[in-house]
């Protein structure tokens, strides 16, 4: 009996996953086979326009893809350095409440995020760092589809969502990293040091290489928390539809469109289209997941037997 | 084997002082980038708790906490409407996530090893990477679009789902901190496997299963996404005027409660996405004020939980 209920329990979260693939496919079917493949393709110009049953997804996919690429970009570096100095620097009795901060970081509702985000950093950050890239990178030859455009005064802008993302996936990169250098051998780093090696050299050519898929793992972590990620993106973006590439311009999300329209939604056709969005995020998300938590699986299960 | 070579062919004798001069210089330099990073992610950290205390402090005050919204425009007012909105939420998130979320724990912690097993422990961890919006938008296929109206059960039901994960994992961890020799004692004397979880296990690992749980309810508490299409919001909940107007038609408190938990409800973090949209400064502030509140819940959940599990695991393994 106890058996019995422990194994329908743990059916149940798989049951669970696989019911909100089915129902999100399930419900969003006439959108599927009325608006077809182009729904999610690229397109240089394209229509999203509940009344005259338009709807093309793309420009939030874009949307999606490109502030977690500004997110991971800016995360990765400042993450690395937390880890870093959480792992192999610190000392001791500062490394729990230090790695408590960071965690906290991460525990502060994406709400208030938003909030801050507006009325704080967009004013003094994000509004003169775009307009110094624009005046500055603008018109530079590989970077003027990213940065063209004028930055709007109140800074909603794409930019800002991937900043504030860096921002909240910072803690999860840090911390997993943190654990997967803590996991190294303490054999690597003598070895390294009896050779001669700074601190540094240790770090960065044996134990960043030696923890590499563990540390991938937590990149793609991070990456699926700032693609599915939902208020704070929604608060600060902009909220507009827009078919340049500007980092500078306001936008939306896959999130932030679903959050903004769905209670709303003008007809069948419209609520379907933006299950069909769901669908699309919940599939990448999966799949990102899957392939984080294996890589860190393995990194952690992989026995010290020398070598590398 | 490469990171190696390259470090042996530093005191190759061609190389002079210069090279060890511009290593040393490597390291200090880098090594002070990665304090800097720390710095500045603990000093982005004290500027949004710390601006949150500035600008919420000044509007948080007894009626803020005691009173429900006033119309636009009208000084005053506060947001018990989704205070109460936010306990019923997380207790109803609570009520349906903790028994799955238990049995799911010990199924894990037990059978660390078999196929299902493996799969539960990976599908735990998908699922707590599912956008909480997604989650929504199945709560609200699920529940909503059946039932035809929005409610506080839906958005309990969702928050429960994102719940789950959370409690699964900090359960599981407890368990298998109680040492396996407890479980086998019990087990030889002749208890059931049921009975060694409900008087053995579970107790020893309770403090812990209590703080995963805490944990779990914080985090619901602090999000809006999932409650967007399901609890929707709704600030004239009272739960006062409606448990008495319910007696009055003659019903009893169950279900008067169960009639509670069918109307659409508003939360902190819902009221503070819907104030911060307004362009009126009383809602800005009061959603500043939503804010302090939210923070403080969540510092002294994760700081006292912290506290408590450390304090915990140091007792069992010691």
């Amino acid at each position: 009996m106890w058996q019995a209920l422990m194994i329908a329990m743990g059916a149940l979260v798989l049951a669970l996953i696989l019911a909100i693939g089915f129902l999100l496919w399930q419900q969003s079917q006439t959108a599927q086979s009325q608006l077809g493949l182009s729904f999610f393709l690229p397109a240089s110009s394209t229509s999203w326009d509940p009344v005259s049953g338009l709807f093309q997804a793309w420009p939030f996919i874009y949307g999606t893809l490109i502030t977690s690429l500004v997110a991971i970009v800016v995360a990765l570096p400042l993450s690395l350095g937390v880890a870093i100095f959480l792992a192999e620097l610190c000392p001791s009795w500062l490394r729990s409440p230090l790695g408590l901060l960071v965690e906290l970081l991460a525990a502060i509702p994406s709400v208030v995020y938003g909030l801050w985000g507006i009325f704080v950093f967009l004013p003094s950050v994000v509004a003169p760092l775009g307009e110094f890239l624009g005046s500055t990178l603008g018109q530079a030859p590989l970077l003027s589809a990213l940065l063209g455009g004028v930055m709007s005064p109140s800074g909603s802008s794409r930019l800002a969502a991937g900043l504030i993302l860096a921002i909240m996936i910072t803690p999860t990169i840090a911390s997993v990293t943190r654990d997967v250098l803590l996991a190294i051998p303490r054999s690597q780093r003598e070895a390294a040091f009896a050779l001669g090696a700074t601190q540094w050299e240790t770090i960065w050519k044996i134990l960043l290489p030696y923890g590499l898929s563990g540390i991938l793992g937590a990149v793609i972590l991070g990456l699926g928390r700032a693609l599915g990620e939902t208020m704070a993106v929604t608060m600060v973006i902009g909220n507009s539809i827009d078919n340049t590439a500007s980092l500078l311009r306001p936008g939306y999300t896959m999130s932030s469109i679903i959050a903004n329209e769905f209670a709303e939604a003008v007809n069948q056709l419209h609520s379907e289209a933006l299950i069909e969005v769901a669908l699309v995020l919940f599939v990448m998300t999966l799949l990102l997941n899957g392939a984080a938590r294996w890589m860190v699986y393995r990194a952690a299960r992989r026995t010290p037997t020398g070598g590398r | 084997m490469s990171g190696y070579a390259e470090i042996s062919k530093n005191f190759r004798p061609e190389h002079g002082g210069s090279l060890r001069r511009r290593r040393k210089i490597t390291n200090v330099f880098m090594l002070g980038l990665a304090g800097l990073m720390s710095l500045l992610a603990v000093g982005i950290l004290v500027w949004i708790v710390g601006y949150v205390v500035y600008r919420g402090g000044s509007s948080i005050n007894l009626d803020f906490l005691t009173q429900t919204p006033r119309p636009v425009g009208i000084a005053g007012g506060g947001v018990l409407h989704a205070i109460e909105g936010t306990l019923i939420l997380a207790f109803l998130a609570g009520l349906f996530a903790i028994l799955p979320g238990v049995a799911a724990a010990f199924y894990v912690a037990y059978n660390p090893n078999t196929p299902l097993g493996i799969v539960v422990r990976f599908g735990t961890d998908v699922l707590s990477g599912v956008p909480s919006i997604v989650i929504g938008i199945f709560v609200y296929v699920l529940v909503v679009k059946s039932s035809g109206h929005y409610s506080a059960l839906a958005g309990g039901m969702a928050l429960a789902i994102l719940m789950l994960p959370i409690i699964i994992r900090t359960t599981e961890e407890m368990i298998k901190l109680v040492p396996g020799t407890l479980r086998e004692g019990s087990l030889a004397l002749g208890a059931p496997e049921w009975k060694t979880a409900l008087k053995v296990t579970l107790p020893a690992a309770m403090n812990g299963i209590i703080t995963g749980f805490l944990l779990g309810i914080a985090r619901a508490a602090g999000e809006t996404a999932p409650l967007l299409f399901t609890a929707l919001g709704n600030d004239r909940f009272e739960v006062g005027k409606m448990v008495t107007s319910s007696l009055q038609n003659g019903q009893n408190i169950f279900q008067a409660l169960v009639n509670i938990i069918q109307q659409p409800v508003d939360s902190l973090p819902l009221t503070l996405f819907k104030y911060s949209q307004q362009p009126d400064i009383e809602r800005i502030n009061q959603s500043w004020g939503v804010a302090l509140v939210l923070i403080v819940i969540v510092l002294v959940t994760n700081i006292g939980a912290r506290l408590w599990v450390q304090r915990r695991s140091s007792q069992l393994k010691g």
